[in-house]
Protein backbone atom coordinates (compact mmCIF):
# COMPACT_ATOMS: atom_id res chain seq x y z
CA UNK A 1 0.00 0.00 0.00
CA UNK A 2 2.59 2.56 1.32
CA UNK A 3 5.33 1.29 -1.32
CA UNK A 4 7.04 4.68 -1.21
CA UNK A 5 8.05 7.83 0.57
CA UNK A 6 5.34 10.24 0.66
CA UNK A 7 2.04 10.60 -1.52
CA UNK A 8 3.40 11.83 -5.61
CA UNK A 9 1.84 15.23 -5.64
CA UNK A 10 -0.93 14.80 -8.56
CA UNK A 11 -1.38 10.59 -7.85
CA UNK A 12 -4.77 9.44 -8.81
CA UNK A 13 -6.92 7.07 -6.61
CA UNK A 14 -8.81 4.69 -8.76
CA UNK A 15 -11.63 3.00 -6.67
CA UNK A 16 -13.55 0.22 -8.75
CA UNK A 17 -16.45 -2.07 -7.99
CA UNK A 18 -14.74 -5.28 -8.47
CA UNK A 19 -17.99 -6.46 -8.65
CA UNK A 20 -18.95 -10.24 -9.68
CA UNK A 21 -20.05 -10.14 -13.12
CA UNK A 22 -17.99 -9.26 -16.00
CA UNK A 23 -18.19 -5.09 -15.54
CA UNK A 24 -17.37 -5.81 -11.79
CA UNK A 25 -14.03 -7.60 -13.10
CA UNK A 26 -13.14 -5.18 -16.11
CA UNK A 27 -13.13 -2.40 -13.86
CA UNK A 28 -10.79 -4.50 -11.52
CA UNK A 29 -8.73 -5.32 -14.59
CA UNK A 30 -8.88 -2.00 -16.21
CA UNK A 31 -7.77 -0.37 -12.31
CA UNK A 32 -5.10 -2.89 -11.87
CA UNK A 33 -3.59 -2.12 -15.78
CA UNK A 34 -3.83 1.88 -15.46
CA UNK A 35 -1.52 1.33 -11.62
CA UNK A 36 0.72 -1.07 -14.04
CA UNK A 37 0.99 1.99 -16.45
CA UNK A 38 1.67 4.72 -13.85
CA UNK A 39 -1.92 6.59 -14.28
CA UNK A 40 -2.66 6.41 -10.97
CA UNK A 41 -3.04 3.82 -8.28
CA UNK A 42 -5.32 1.52 -7.11
CA UNK A 43 -6.81 1.66 -3.73
CA UNK A 44 -8.93 -0.49 -1.52
CA UNK A 45 -12.71 0.34 -2.09
CA UNK A 46 -13.56 -2.40 0.27
CA UNK A 47 -11.65 -0.83 3.09
CA UNK A 48 -13.76 2.42 2.91
CA UNK A 49 -16.92 0.59 2.45
CA UNK A 50 -15.85 -0.90 5.86
CA UNK A 51 -15.21 2.81 7.54
CA UNK A 52 -11.91 1.90 8.37
CA UNK A 53 -10.50 5.33 9.31
CA UNK A 54 -7.25 4.82 6.91
CA UNK A 55 -9.03 4.41 4.38
CA UNK A 56 -11.65 6.42 4.44
CA UNK A 57 -9.55 9.46 5.19
CA UNK A 58 -6.73 8.62 2.45
CA UNK A 59 -9.54 8.78 0.12
CA UNK A 60 -10.91 12.15 1.47
CA UNK A 61 -7.22 13.60 1.55
CA UNK A 62 -6.08 12.60 -2.00
CA UNK A 63 -5.94 15.45 -4.63
CA UNK A 64 -8.11 13.38 -7.02
CA UNK A 65 -10.09 10.14 -6.99
CA UNK A 66 -11.84 8.54 -10.08
CA UNK A 67 -14.29 5.90 -9.19
CA UNK A 68 -16.03 3.24 -11.85
CA UNK A 69 -18.89 0.83 -11.53
CA UNK A 70 -19.28 -1.97 -13.68
CA UNK A 71 -23.15 -1.64 -13.67
CA UNK A 72 -25.89 0.88 -13.20
CA UNK A 73 -26.51 -0.61 -9.63
CA UNK A 74 -23.67 1.80 -8.57
CA UNK A 75 -22.24 -0.07 -5.05
CA UNK A 76 -18.68 2.10 -5.67
CA UNK A 77 -21.02 5.92 -5.83
CA UNK A 78 -22.71 4.47 -2.87
CA UNK A 79 -19.88 3.61 -0.76
CA UNK A 80 -18.35 6.96 -1.44
CA UNK A 81 -21.79 8.68 -1.03
CA UNK A 82 -21.86 6.84 2.95
CA UNK A 83 -18.39 8.26 3.96
CA UNK A 84 -19.31 11.80 2.24
CA UNK A 85 -16.28 11.26 -0.42
CA UNK A 86 -16.95 13.29 -3.39
CA UNK A 87 -17.21 11.78 -6.42
CA UNK A 88 -16.40 14.30 -9.22
CA UNK A 89 -14.65 11.40 -11.82
CA UNK A 90 -16.79 8.62 -12.12
CA UNK A 91 -18.02 6.19 -14.45
CA UNK A 92 -20.00 3.08 -15.54
CA UNK A 93 -18.61 0.82 -18.00
CA UNK A 94 -22.39 -0.47 -18.97
CA UNK A 95 -22.60 3.19 -20.10
CA UNK A 96 -19.90 2.40 -22.45
CA UNK A 97 -22.11 -0.30 -24.15
CA UNK A 98 -20.80 -3.36 -22.61
CA UNK A 99 -23.14 -5.41 -21.79
CA UNK A 100 -23.17 -7.23 -18.11
CA UNK A 101 -23.17 -10.60 -18.08
CA UNK A 102 -21.53 -13.71 -15.65
CA UNK A 103 -18.71 -14.23 -18.47
CA UNK A 104 -15.61 -13.74 -16.85
CA UNK A 105 -13.46 -14.18 -19.69
CA UNK A 106 -12.65 -10.78 -19.84
CA UNK A 107 -12.27 -9.06 -23.63
CA UNK A 108 -8.79 -7.57 -24.33
CA UNK A 109 -10.72 -4.69 -26.42
CA UNK A 110 -13.15 -4.27 -23.61
CA UNK A 111 -10.25 -3.48 -21.16
CA UNK A 112 -8.45 -1.52 -23.41
CA UNK A 113 -11.67 0.51 -24.05
CA UNK A 114 -12.11 1.18 -20.62
CA UNK A 115 -8.87 1.90 -19.34
CA UNK A 116 -9.39 4.87 -22.43
CA UNK A 117 -12.58 5.94 -20.91
CA UNK A 118 -11.13 6.03 -17.29
CA UNK A 119 -8.60 8.41 -18.65
CA UNK A 120 -10.98 10.70 -20.59
CA UNK A 121 -13.00 11.14 -17.65
CA UNK A 122 -9.94 11.96 -15.45
CA UNK A 123 -9.10 14.96 -18.31
CA UNK B 1 -2.72 11.65 24.28
CA UNK B 2 -0.46 9.19 21.56
CA UNK B 3 0.09 10.80 18.69
CA UNK B 4 1.63 8.76 15.66
CA UNK B 5 3.56 10.32 12.25
CA UNK B 6 3.66 7.82 9.77
CA UNK B 7 6.54 8.01 7.30
CA UNK B 8 10.01 6.48 6.12
CA UNK B 9 11.75 10.01 6.38
CA UNK B 10 11.50 12.09 3.82
CA UNK B 11 11.52 16.29 4.19
CA UNK B 12 7.72 16.00 3.99
CA UNK B 13 7.51 13.53 6.81
CA UNK B 14 9.91 15.19 9.06
CA UNK B 15 8.20 18.66 8.55
CA UNK B 16 4.70 16.76 9.18
CA UNK B 17 6.14 15.88 12.74
CA UNK B 18 7.98 19.32 13.40
CA UNK B 19 4.85 20.94 12.80
CA UNK B 20 3.03 17.93 14.96
CA UNK B 21 5.71 18.57 18.00
CA UNK B 22 5.20 22.20 17.69
CA UNK B 23 1.34 22.18 18.01
CA UNK B 24 1.88 19.86 21.21
CA UNK B 25 4.34 22.04 22.57
CA UNK B 26 2.39 25.41 22.14
CA UNK B 27 -0.82 23.82 23.38
CA UNK B 28 1.22 22.06 25.92
CA UNK B 29 -1.20 19.05 25.59
CA UNK B 30 -0.16 16.02 27.52
CA UNK B 31 1.29 14.14 24.34
CA UNK B 32 3.61 11.70 23.16
CA UNK B 33 4.59 11.95 19.48
CA UNK B 34 5.86 8.71 18.18
CA UNK B 35 7.51 8.79 14.20
CA UNK B 36 6.73 5.74 12.63
CA UNK B 37 9.19 4.43 9.80
CA UNK B 38 8.33 0.62 9.41
CA UNK B 39 6.52 0.23 6.75
CA UNK B 40 4.62 -2.85 7.59
CA UNK B 41 3.48 -0.96 10.48
CA UNK B 42 2.34 2.07 8.17
CA UNK B 43 0.99 -0.10 5.91
CA UNK B 44 -1.33 -1.71 8.99
CA UNK B 45 -3.29 1.97 8.66
CA UNK B 46 -4.64 1.26 5.52
CA UNK B 47 -3.43 4.66 4.42
CA UNK B 48 -2.89 5.48 0.60
CA UNK B 49 0.49 7.29 0.80
CA UNK B 50 2.51 9.38 3.60
CA UNK B 51 3.05 11.46 5.83
CA UNK B 52 -0.07 10.42 7.74
CA UNK B 53 -0.99 11.29 11.21
CA UNK B 54 -2.96 9.40 13.51
CA UNK B 55 -4.23 10.51 17.30
CA UNK B 56 -5.44 8.22 19.85
CA UNK B 57 -5.60 5.93 17.33
CA UNK B 58 -7.73 7.49 14.71
CA UNK B 59 -6.26 8.88 10.96
CA UNK B 60 -6.32 12.43 10.62
CA UNK B 61 -4.64 13.29 7.78
CA UNK B 62 -2.89 11.23 5.00
CA UNK B 63 -0.73 12.55 2.25
CA UNK B 64 -0.18 16.11 3.47
CA UNK B 65 1.46 18.02 5.48
CA UNK B 66 -1.05 19.49 7.80
CA UNK B 67 -0.21 22.99 9.32
CA UNK B 68 0.68 23.80 13.10
CA UNK B 69 -3.14 25.13 13.36
CA UNK B 70 -5.08 22.41 11.80
CA UNK B 71 -3.35 19.91 14.34
CA UNK B 72 -4.00 22.54 17.19
CA UNK B 73 -7.30 21.75 15.97
CA UNK B 74 -7.16 18.24 16.56
CA UNK B 75 -5.93 18.31 19.76
CA UNK B 76 -7.59 20.72 21.34
CA UNK B 77 -8.60 19.43 25.01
Amino acid sequence: MVDECCTPEGNIMILVCSGGSNVGQLSNQAAIELTQEGFGKMFCLAGIGGHLGGFVQSAKDVPAVVAIDGCEVGCAKAILEHTEIPTKNYMVLTDLGIEKNKDFNLKAEDIKKVKAAVRSVCE
Amino acid sequence: MEIKVLGPGCPKCKQTEQNVKDAVAETGVDATVEKVTDIMEIAGYGVFGTPSVIIDGEVKSVGKIPGKEEIKTWIAK
